[in-house]
């Protein structure tokens, strides 16, 4: 399966998801932000980071780059579009996934392991994992908090749009366990066609026993499948 | 315009200073020149009141590629891999304006390190504060840990030890302390010394705006009550270009187009220019037009003297220039031409087709003055605290009291502000006694820790010199690394006053004496005076920053306790020393006497055994008994663990304060598998190694038969409320 990781100035997760991909066999390419095409690819992540400093509003410049005109055509014609942390403030501001990531609750900085639950494992990304199989994933960001308009989120709800849900180490969805303040402790979620997964939490972290552990494995090998 | 003896002494020049110059340069410089000389030979970058003492340290080895005299330290770690480290001070700005001095000093360090060729892999911290209830302190807290965050989580580089200290002496100068570690390979290190004539020097990064002129003159003053005004010399960071810098830096050294590269740290354009060819022996002559400016007219001693954070200085290989040119515009970075290396070994600074300053660079690099500042020696006094004349308390309260204060609270607070995860190799976070980094895609990794003891230096800084290192070296060994080299922070007082020049010279030697003893140099560091405020010094304040290796990581070794029903070994010998110990501090507000013995010999035997057994995997779980005594250790242990400990009372009838609280050194804790006691106490009596056999784990619960019993899950929570209450 080929990949194709979006490098922007100041993505810092590129390194990591490249290294996560390989060690899952995927082929891995990464693509510089000036590109105005994409390499053949079955998957297009947008790493974590800090693309453009954060400036403006995080994920804003990056979202009106070059290349992201190739993203959102490749993610329109259906194929996989994965972003994770910066990069789902970035599938927001494209428009691909629809609502906003706000300053955490509590207005820090916050990197910690925490719980999050599979709350639909009928994709192509998350079909390894168990219905409600709860995750520990870490999480290293400034804006998590999702909001979205009640329509939307009712919408992400009957339609099972939300993907994660942070919850405590019984997988109950509380608010102690909503680390950044997200509505309905949302941590992840679709758009509607299911193809574009965007999600705060870093699974690329979690496939190496020996750093933390490997329940960002099922992830990378769901997408395989 | 003239200069007279105000313009001189806004330079932080002395007048007999002033008189070298003229004698020097045999006429008056202009202010441009002026500028210059005292950007060049304030404390900060001169060194003049610490060479002659630095110059007795430990710097070489077996394992030391470079020590001290380039941006950072190197040493060798085997396979051609290389570590790069060096710790510095911010401690000046950062009380000025928090955010922005700690998130400049993050960034400073990290230029250090990549300078040199090497991607940084970790950074650590070591920041102190005024009392908990001094007005300022929670907003420079507050200010100083998004500082320290906001730059290391923006650039992608994992903050991942270090640590937090609360004490009055810092009421009015906090300290903020930065290192950054950076993995080279063995071949590709890059040098600040210029070669060859008429090379391009090549100024890179961020464009120069007006921000931190005289920002190094600062940090070589105290400060008084108009330091509020000197805001504008702090720099301001901008994260993401310094991002956009390294990885533009680090593809150019990808080949060998540069010859010699320095960061724009301190003094920027002037001590980066001034340092390359000193070192080359060659002049140096800049097109002042030609730098980038962020502002307009900004004049040459603006441009010499600017602070401006995110930029480099490059001298080039001939032929190199669009190549390199070519990089820099990928990462949207300025790439300019701004001058020449000659063989004149001057300074030659034009202006507009003028030459507006001329200085033989020796003036300002070898010839820069070197003072032997008067010293006293400390007399340190033995003041016994008896016991039986204060309060009575009972043992389980003691413990509650240190481990609820804000100095031995968890942390987490603050790290959890921290990245510690980016980059995908740290094995072991903040929280243990030290931080585990592996090298990335091998089997290796790298230990690091940052220490400090300030109270032990104060009352006595010979020992305290030489506990920090101990404690440092005690911290790698703990989670099973080699050490290898250490880099310096040194923080003091005003080095005019001959009390405090004498605690420098004193806590230097200790540090040299330690270092000598345990085969552990000094590759980098950094001096830092005058910290104080209206004559009031601070506490002697040396941070002592470590690596170790270690050569096979299968599985990192902290001090969680990992089962139950296993054995707690208490390795080193318990005197009960309380002089200066936590357990009078925070129990009856008493701080005397004497600090602990450190003991060399008893400390290198019982470290080499400690790891001896760690690598015949007969360790299940090790930690340093340090501040805090053996109780709070064990605590610790228990915490965070899923197990608590049965302990037994010591055989030998003695105080229990003094055992469980004392602060004796060389000491490790280490959790043993019931099956392997017999063999660790084996080897433990053939190397003549003192142990104590003093309980072994359990569920639930840290417990001293007859005096109390606490579930662990409290013990957690004493522990973790403090931060989240202040």
């Amino acid at each position: 399966m080929k990949s194709s990781v979006i490098v922007f100035p100041g993505s810092n997760c590129d390194r990591d998801i490249a290294s996560a991909l390989e060690k899952m066999q995927f082929k891995n390419q990464m693509v510089w932000h000036k590109e105005t095409s994409l390499p053949k690819s079955d998957l297009i992540v947008i790493p974590g980071g800090f693309s453009y400093g954060d400036y403006l509003r995080s994920g804003a410049i990056a979202g009106k780059s070059l290349i992201i005109d190739e993203v959102i055509k490749f993610a329109n014609s259906g194929c996989l579009v994965l972003g994770i942390c910066n990069g789902f403030q970035i599938l927001t501001e494209t428009g691909l996934l629809k609502g906003t990531l706000l300053r955490n609750k509590n207005l820090k900085f916050i990197n910690r392991d925490v719980n999050i639950k599979v709350v639909n494992n009928k994709t192509k990304f998350t079909s390894k994992y168990n219905l409600n199989q709860i995750l520990k994933i870490n999480i290293a960001h400034n804006e998590g908090n999702y909001f979205t308009d009640p329509n939307h989120l009712n919408i992400l709800e009957k339609e099972n749009l939300i993907a994660l849900k942070y919850c405590n180490e019984n997988g109950e969805v509380d608010e102690q366990s909503n680390p950044n303040g997200s509505l309905k402790n949302i941590a992840g979620i679709f758009n509607s066609k299911k193809n574009i997964l965007g999600m705060m939490p870093h699974p690329e972290r979690m496939v190496d026993q020996l750093v933390s552990n490997t329940d960002g494995v099922n992830l990378f090998n769901s997408l395989l499948n | 315009m003239e200069i007279d003896e105000k313009i001189i002494e806004k330079h932080g020049l002395k007048q007999e200073e002033y008189n070298s110059i003229l004698q020097l340069l045999k006429r008056k410089p202009n202010l441009l020149e002026l500028g210059i000389f005292s950007a060049m030979w304030n404390e900060h970058c001169s060194y003049k009141s610490s060479r002659i003492h630095l110059k007795k340290l430990p710097t070489k080895g077996k394992m030391i590629i470079q020590g001290p005299g380039e941006n950072a330290g190197v040493i060798d770690i085997g396979d051609n891999d290389a570590i790069v480290f060096k710790i510095e001070s911010h401690n000046h700005p950062s009380y000025i304006e928090p955010y922005q001095g700690a998130a400049t000093g993050v960034g400073g360090i990290l230029r250090d390190v990549f300078t040199m060729g090497a991607r940084p892999i970790a950074l650590l911290n070591s920041i102190h504060f005024g009392d908990t209830s001094h007005p300022k302190t929670k907003n420079l807290l507050n200010g100083v840990v998004s500082g320290i965050g906001g730059y290391g989580n923006c650039i992608g580089i994992p903050t991942v030890a270090g640590e937090t200290k609360f004490n009055e002496t810092y009421n009015e100068n906090i300290l903020v302390n930065a290192m950054a570690v950076g993995h080279v390979n063995k071949n590709k290190i890059f040098y600040s010394k210029a070669k060859g004539l008429n090379k391009s020097v090549v100024y890179v990064g961020s464009k120069t705006g007006r921000d931190g002129i005289h920002g190094a003159s600062m940090a070589s003053a105290e400060f008084d009550e108009n330091s509020e005004e000197k805001k504008p010399t702090v720099q301001v960071g901008d994260p993401f270009t310094e991002k956009l810098l390294l990885e533009a830096c680090l593809e150019l050294m990808k080949d060998d187009s540069i010859i010699a590269i320095q960061d724009m740290g301190a003094a920027g354009l002037t001590s980066s220019s001034v340092e390359m060819a000193s070192k080359g022996s060659l002049g140096i002559e800049l097109d002042l037009d030609k730098v980038p400016c962020r502002e307009d007219n900004m004049t040459p001693y603006e441009m010499m003297l600017s602070e401006s954070q995110e930029r480099m200085l490059i001298i080039l290989e001939d032929g190199k220039e669009n190549h390199a040119r070519k990089i820099f515009e990928k990462w949207d970075l300025d790439f300019v031409i701004i001058g020449k290396t000659n063989n004149t070994k001057n300074l030659t600074l034009k202006f507009k087709n003028k030459i507006e300053g001329e200085i033989p660079i020796e003036f300002l690099a070898s010839k820069a003055p070197v003072y032997e500042r008067k010293w006293v020696k400390k007399k340190p006094k033995e003041k016994r605290t008896d016991l039986k004349k204060l309060k009575k308390i009972k043992l389980e309260d003691a413990l509650i009291k240190i481990l609820s204060s804000p100095n031995y609270s968890n942390k987490s607070w603050i790290t959890s502000q921290y990245d510690q995860m980016v980059m995908c190799d740290t094995i072991q976070k903040s929280g243990a006694d030290a931080a585990i980094v592996r090298i990335h895609n091998k089997d290796k990794a790298i230990a690091v820790s940052v220490d400090s003891s300030a109270n032990y230096c104060k009352s006595f800084p010979l020992i305290g010199g030489r506990q920090i290192v101990c404690e440092n070296w005690r911290n790698l060994i703990s989670v099973g690394a080699s050490p290898i080299a250490i880099t310096n922070c040194l923080n003091f007082g005003n080095p005019e006053n001959k009390e405090i020049m004498g605690e420098f010279a004193e806590c230097i030697q200790g540090i040299k004496e330690a270092c000598e003893f345990l085969n552990y140099p000094v590759v980098s560091g950094n001096v830092s005076f005058y910290n104080g405020t209206n004559n009031k010094n601070i506490d002697p304040t040396p941070v002592i920053g470590g690596v170790g290796l270690i050569s096979n990581i299968s599985k990192p070794l902290n001090h969680r306790l990992k089962m139950e029903k296993s054995i707690i070994l208490l390795i080193g010998k318990t005197f009960g020393h309380l002089q200066q110990s936590c357990f009078l501090k925070e129990n009856y507000s008493i701080i005397e006497g004497l600090p602990p013995e450190v003991n060399l010999v008893n400390e290198k035997n019982n470290g080499e055994i400690i790891l001896k057994l760690i690598k015949k995997n007969l360790v299940l779980s090790a930690h340093d008994v340090s501040s805090g005594g053996l109780l709070v250790a064990l605590s610790e242990m228990a915490i965070n663990s899923n197990f608590g400990i049965k302990i037994l009372k010591p055989k030998k009838l003695r105080n229990l304060f003094e055992y469980f609280f004392g602060e004796d050194q060389g000491r490790y804790l280490i959790e043993v598998d019931e099956s392997k006691v017999g063999l660790v106490n084996e080897i433990l009596n053939e190397n003549k190694i003192y142990y104590e056999n003093i309980g072994n784990t359990q569920k639930n619960y840290l417990e001293i038969k007859n005096e109390f019993k606490i579930n662990v899950k409290d013990l957690y929570k004493i522990n973790n409320s403090w931060y989240n209450n202040y």
